[in-house]
């Protein structure tokens, strides 16, 4: 290709000033088809997961209709704005199968890991990010990125294993260091030099993990698997080091955001964490668009959602509690708002993949989101009557724009689907009622082999 | 805060101690059980722990200087059976992790060879900057590696550090980038950032199991620095010093005299009252103005200094934490106490006819056990219950019917009457009979601790019992709290666990029984406990291995209720 690349020529013309425009991948990177990388490589088709606390006002919520053009009933009027991208679950199921309704707990573990636990402290095995990440999130940079716009750094819903989470970006000055900071490959950077330092980190590193092999011998089998964590974790970091010594493949699209220089304020306040939301979200879309992973997970709002409301003294979680039932609407008033707000920020989501061109397409289309809560009706604290959603094409894997009414079937089938499209061969998900072998057919595009 | 004063104190407390018995601490002989009715100690098992964050960073600062302390989030641990140093024995690794460390690792390696500081933290100089020079970088690597990996780096990896240093400087072309690159390994190590405990057979007592002295060393850093252990501590463990008995009481009591005692006292603190959530403490602005994040930070820092003026430096009685009027203020903490002061950290006492009186009406207790809006009598008794007296409260039942707390009648004005809905409620009642009482005595606070005698105009009635011990204010509820023999014993359990890093077990209900009745005695002073603890032949004791499961605090709660402690029963 041209040395000149359409974006070198684009900062030349703006002098080198900031723009943050998506550049669509150039022809010249494409197939014919713009379905495949000039070099023959498939696109990339990604995994991401978004969660908000305390599901939704379901009378304001739920459509009439299912199948495609369905009504957008008040609370779900910012999805109206991303129908065409997303598929609506609802009527969804979180069995318990005689254990007992951890509030706050059991519907998201449930949903990410497909068993309900039987404690408080029972905490998800691997949930399906993990599980993805091992299909698809081997050769990048990150195997997973997760973040949190709660503020609060021991929120996360991605498990590794019971006792290893996946731990969160709070801090988007953070996070953008650890993104586009100084590690930070540009792929359409002129020219490459290999970094003597990583040559010579990747060489000290070899010895740390034989460290690991002489502590193996002394410990018990449960410690064991910790050391094997820690093995696989310097493994991780070999791959990095190995990364920077490799001239990555370009991608027009891909350009380092501006550097972050103020921290949002904290406080679950909606509109501090919708601003966090916002910031993160950006960073993460970048993050994806870059190729530094193809995993990803945002949490909007924690399970037990302690969101507030500007001099309303309860947070969303006291309010379903505590608010009357409106005898007019037949709902709890502020509870909608603060669930609104949360589809709110979900729409933003969306749209923020949406808006980045890859290809003929977005990059939205080579994506999967999957998105899930922890209760049905909160006001009663439901494992009933649940909704999830997806968003994004998975490179043609997924048909998009429906209102799928799930007939009480376990929430495991929106995870189970996502996990077929995601290449990954298992016969079923799940554990007991929550086992399932069934994808949501409707969702399922009839050709899987574009991107295969 | 008198920062000398407090040393002095501690340092003839401990003199005193010494000199008084030696190895006998309130008249209790630790070594020597009379009769030999004492049975053969079972100790713990040995650990794998992961370091903390906070452990990493004292050890960063006692190795390489007070300057190098790097801006780092460690993952979260998550709590086990109360505490976060439980919960490290626990905790699994994650790429995620190792990614925080490398980075971490890159950046005080970078600073400890820059040129600004290589000059005093690289005990010598290298021939030439930019060759390789292996004496110079032997030196550096095995004094470094051993304060990180808390025992001699083996000789043979040793050599093998030092290879890397010579290849790393002849592909960097700089002797001090290529130590820069071998340091970030050892900062990266599983030797530095996990602590693998290994045992030994104890030769005085055939058949039985305890730590070897690097383990020992280690534990007992951990547990009374919150850090490695030092360069003295290491020489009595590669001695074989420390492996007996008067070795290590001398150790011990080197190391309670040390200021690092008070980072360590902090460090347990922190852990047991839960302090690290005012970290992300944040209340609605428009109902609170007068609360900020400095205020929540601040908060943490008041409760610390609190403790630590009265344990160590007036060598005070646990029990009186809960009713001390003395504190310390910030002017964000004033705005909230409503009372005037100066700029900084200023000690402060409540008049005697304040309501405000010890830990349970400082900001921190009352801020954090809030809801961001308003106060909450359920999680500040919740809180009183699991934190200070260790016990259990259940969450709500299974398919609870939340029917009779929903819709709550608007004309109740305050706290007591709308929890009263609860106490109506069969299913609800069991549980808030036990953590409303001691919370609606607190109601006396607002949600950011602000004193009030009236909500929504009604005025508070904030009289109740503890465990029967009847109270009509804060400040009776702090007096019954005092008094609760369960006060001393979560203590007790709490400083044990944190100090091996495991949950209790009923198989240790002799060593804290024994250790309650030593703290009794001695006035229920934590020095004391901290030093009895650590010479106690349980600490170093090591138990057969087994299949490792974390016990339910109710299981441990049953445990100890045979055990001569008097734990609440819920009722439910």
């Amino acid at each position: 290709m041209s040395k000149y690349s359409r974006r070198r020529i684009l900062r030349g013309m703006l002098n080198g000033t900031a723009v943050s425009v998506a550049l669509p991948l150039l022809n010249c990177f494409l197939n014919a088809n713009g379905t495949a990388l000039a070099s023959g490589k498939p696109m990339p088709v990604r995994f991401g997961t978004w969660f908000w606390g305390l599901g939704a006002t379901n009378a304001i919520f739920v459509p009439k209709k299912v199948g495609r053009d369905y009504d957008i009933p008040s609370q779900l009027a910012p999805v109206g704005r991303v129908r065409e991208h997303v598929n609506l679950f609802t009527n969804l199921m979180a069995f318990r199968d005689g254990e007992p309704n951890l509030c706050h707990h059991s519907g998201w573990v449930i949903g990410r890991a497909g068993v309900a636990p039987k404690a408080e402290g029972d905490k998800p095995g691997e949930t399906l990010d993990i599980t993805i990440a091992g299909q698809i999130g081997r050769t990048t940079r990150y195997r997973t990125l997760t973040a949190t716009a709660t503020g609060d750094f021991r929120n996360t819903v991605s498990y590794e294993n019971a006792n290893a989470p996946s731990p969160p970006e709070i801090s988007p000055i953070n996070f953008y260091s650890r993104l586009f900071g100084p590690d930070f490959q540009d792929p359409n950077a002129p020219g490459f030099t290999p970094n003597p330092r990583a040559i010579a980190r990747r060489s000290v590193l070899s010895g740390v993990m034989g460290e690991i092999k002489t502590l193996e011998r002394t410990v018990g089998a449960e410690d064991r698997q910790r050391l094997d964590e820690y093995f696989s974790g310097l493994r991780h970091l070999e791959q990095q080091f190995d990364q920077q010594l490799t001239k990555p493949e370009q991608i027009a699209a891909c350009h380092a955001p501006p550097v972050v220089k103020e921290e949002p304020r904290m406080g679950n306040e909606e509109s501090l964490v919708a601003e966090r939301h916002r910031m993160l979200t950006e960073l993460m879309v970048m993050a994806v668009t870059c190729d530094q992973t193809r995993v990803f997970n945002m949490t909007y709002s924690d399970a037990q959602a302690n969101t507030t409301q500007a001099g309303y003294e309860k947070p969303h979680h006291t309010t379903t509690h505590e608010e009357r039932v409106d005898d007019q609407m037949h709902y709890q008033p502020h509870c909608a708002w603060f669930s609104a707000r949360a589809i709110e920020a979900w729409a933003s989501f969306v749209e923020a993949f949406a808006k980045v061109k890859e290809g003929d397409g977005t990059l939205l289309d080579n994506v999967l989101i999957y998105a899930n809560t922890d209760h049905g009706e909160a006001r009663i604290h439901s494992l009933d009557n649940m909704v999830a959603f997806t968003a994004g094409r998975a490179g043609g894997r997924i048909k998009t724009g429906l209102h799928i009414d799930a007939g009480r079937t376990s929430v495991t089938r929106v995870g189970f689907t996502a996990m077929r499209a995601m290449g990954l061969d298992v016969p079923s998900w799940g554990v007991r009622s929550n086992n399932t072998s069934q994808e949501f057919a409707e969702i399922v595009a009839d050709s899987r082999s574009a991107h295969g | 805060m008198s920062h000398s004063g407090r040393k002095f104190t501690v340092v003839a407390t401990v003199s005193a101690l010494v000199l008084a018995g030696g190895l006998v601490v309130g008249g209790h002989a630790l070594f020597s059980r009379p009769g030999g009715r004492a049975p053969p100690p079972v100790g713990s098992e040995k650990r794998l722990r992961l370091i903390t964050q906070e452990q990493y960073l004292n050890t960063l600062r006692y190795v390489f200087g007070p300057d190098v302390r790097p801006e780092v989030h460690f993952a979260a641990v998550q709590r086990v059976d109360g505490l976060l140093g439980v919960g490290t024995s626990f905790a699994g690794i994650t790429d995620a992790q190792l990614e925080i460390y490398q980075q971490t690792a890159a950046t005080v390696a970078a600073q400890v060879l820059s040129p600004e500081s290589r000059g005093f933290l690289v005990p010598c100089k290298p021939a030439s900057d930019e060759r390789p020079d292996d004496p110079c970088a032997r030196e550096f690597l095995k004094t470094v590696g051993r304060l990180l990996y808390r025992r001699p780096v083996d000789a043979a990896r040793l050599t093998e550090l030092v290879q890397e240093a010579d290849q790393a400087t002849v592909g960097l072309k700089s002797f001090y980038a290529g130590l820069e690159v071998v340091l970030e390994g050892l900062l990266l190590s599983p030797d530095t950032l996990l602590v693998v405990e290994h045992a030994e057979t104890d030769p005085e007592h055939p058949g039985r199991l305890r730590l070897d002295a690097y383990s020992l060393a280690s534990r007992l850093s951990l547990f009374l620095w919150n850090a490695a252990p030092d360069d003295e501590l290491l020489s009595a463990a590669q001695s074989g010093d420390l492996l007996t008995a008067r070795g290590l009481a001398r150790e011990v009591d080197r190391m309670l005299a040390s200021p690092r005692f008070e980072t360590g006292v902090r460090a347990f603190f922190d852990d047991m009252l839960a302090l690290e959530s005012t970290r992300t403490l944040a209340k609605d602005s428009v109902i609170y103005p007068e609360f900020t994040s400095q205020t929540a930070q601040d908060s943490r820092e008041e409760t610390l200094r609190t403790i630590v003026d009265h344990l160590l430096t007036r060598h005070g009685d646990y029990r009186d934490l809960f009713t001390t009027r003395r504190t310390f203020v910030s002017p964000a903490l004033a705005a909230i106490y409503q009372i005037p002061t100066g700029p900084g950290w200023t000690p402060y006492e409540f008049p005697a006819d304040s309501p405000r009186s010890g830990l349970l009406t400082q900001v921190s207790f009352l801020a954090l056990h809030s809801h961001p809006g308003r106060s909450s009598a359920t999680k500040r008794g919740k809180a009183l219950r699991e934190l200070l007296l260790c016990q259990d409260v259940p969450r709500p039942p299974p398919d609870v019917d939340f029917s009779a707390v929903e819709n709550p009648d608007p004309n109740l004005h305050t706290a007591r009457e709308r929890v009263g809905v609860h106490l109506k409620n069969p299913t609800c009642a069991g549980c808030h009979r036990v953590t409303d009482p001691p919370g609606l005595a607190l109601e006396s606070f607002d949600g950011a601790g602000v004193y009030r005698t009236a909500e929504n105009g009604s005025p508070l009635d904030t009289s109740g019992n503890l465990d029967g011990k009847p109270f009509k204010d804060p400040v009776g509820l702090g007096l019954a709290l005092h008094d609760n023999p369960s006060l001393g014993s979560c203590l007790v359990r709490r400083a044990y666990d944190y100090a091996v890093g495991a949950p209790t077990a009923s198989r240790d209900r002799p060593v804290l029984r024994d250790l309650n009745k030593e703290f009794a005695a001695d006035g229920y002073r934590l020095p004391e406990l901290f030093r009895a603890i650590a010479l106690s032949e349980s600490f170093a004791a090591i138990a057969p291995e087994r299949v490792r499961h974390r016990q339910s605090p109710s299981t441990v709660q049953a445990a100890l209720s045979s055990g001569g402690t008097q734990p609440i029963v819920l009722a439910y």
